[in-house]
């Protein structure tokens, strides 16, 4: 165990922009230590190999009860109303808030993370079924998605890999 | 704290092996932990980001990201990868002589 590489597999299955960081940061944190990367992208996951979708990723308040109104400066945890969420430009306000305090923490876009990522090593495959469902093709997706492939496929290339399902 | 002895030269070290005294770095410990990380050979750009990691960590008190690292110094993401094969994370800061790098990015 200790000569061979560990290997990690996320599979993304959100397409939300909160959905979006996890297996980013925890990929990039694996890469920088050695670990070998997969990520396989599936249903709303697939938003963020999308060129037309990656930078368009968004944050709805609607049912997002940890989404409180201290993000905006307001103390204490009060909630946001959810009649309030379905006003129409709440998602893209909320969406902005994030996006900015991610820039504050010099945190990358979702495009250049997965950019980084490629470039440290990362392998990245969009799901079969689901490129099917949406009607996608190989170059809808940005630079650096290796493939299209199947869920067997998936199980071939993850053997011997953690597997974390977001 | 442990002790060590990297090419001739006595330093604390944790138990994961990373220096704990920043002062105590010589290059000459570059050298020999780059050997004992297959880097057989410390390159311009090596010695580059090495600088730059141990200045951002006296000015900042924190052992630099590998994202600070290459808007800092100006190497791609590829080109650290393949200056610090495998891990660069601990690999950069094991040879800078300093700790693990503080930050998520």
């Amino acid at each position: 165990m200790a000569d061979e590489t560990r290997k990690i597999a996320f599979i993304c299955s959100k397409g939300n922009l909160d959905m979006a960081y996890p297996a980013l940061v925890m990929g990039w944190a694996a890469l920088g230590n050695g670990i070998d990367v997969t990520i396989f992208f599936t249903f709303w996951g697939m938003d963020m190999i999308n060129k037309d979708r990656v930078d368009h990723l968004e944050i709805p308040p609607l049912a997002n009860a940890s989404m409180k109104m201290n993000m905006m400066g307001v103390p204490g945890y009060l909630g946001i109303p959810q009649i309030a969420g379905v006003i129409p430009g709440m998602t893209a306000f909320a969406t902005a808030l994030m996006n900015s305090k991610m820039k504050k923490l010099e945190v990358p876009t979702v495009r250049e993370y997965l950019q980084m990522l490629v470039d440290a090593g990362a392998k990245l495959y969009a799901c079969k079924m689901s490129v099917d469902m949406f009607g996608l093709k190989k170059e809808d997706f940005i630079e650096g998605v290796q493939d299209i492939v199947t869920a067997g496929d998936f199980m071939d290339m993850t053997d011997g890999a953690q597997i974390i399902f977001i | 704290m442990a002790t060590r002895t990297i090419a001739g030269k006595t330093v604390q070290v944790n138990d994961e092996g990373f220096l704990t005294v920043p002062g105590e770095w010589t290059k000459e410990i570059a050298i020999e932990v780059a050997k004992e990380e297959g880097i057989a050979e410390l390159s311009a750009n090596h010695w580059k980001i090495i600088e730059f990691s141990r200045q951002d960590a006296s000015a900042s008190g924190k052992s630099p990201t590998l994202r600070r690292i290459t808007t800092g110094t100006g190497i791609s993401t590829k080109d650290l990868f393949a200056l610090f094969p495998k891990g660069p994370a601990k690999k950069v800061a094991r040879i800078a002589g300093l700790g693990k790098p503080e930050g998520c990015v």
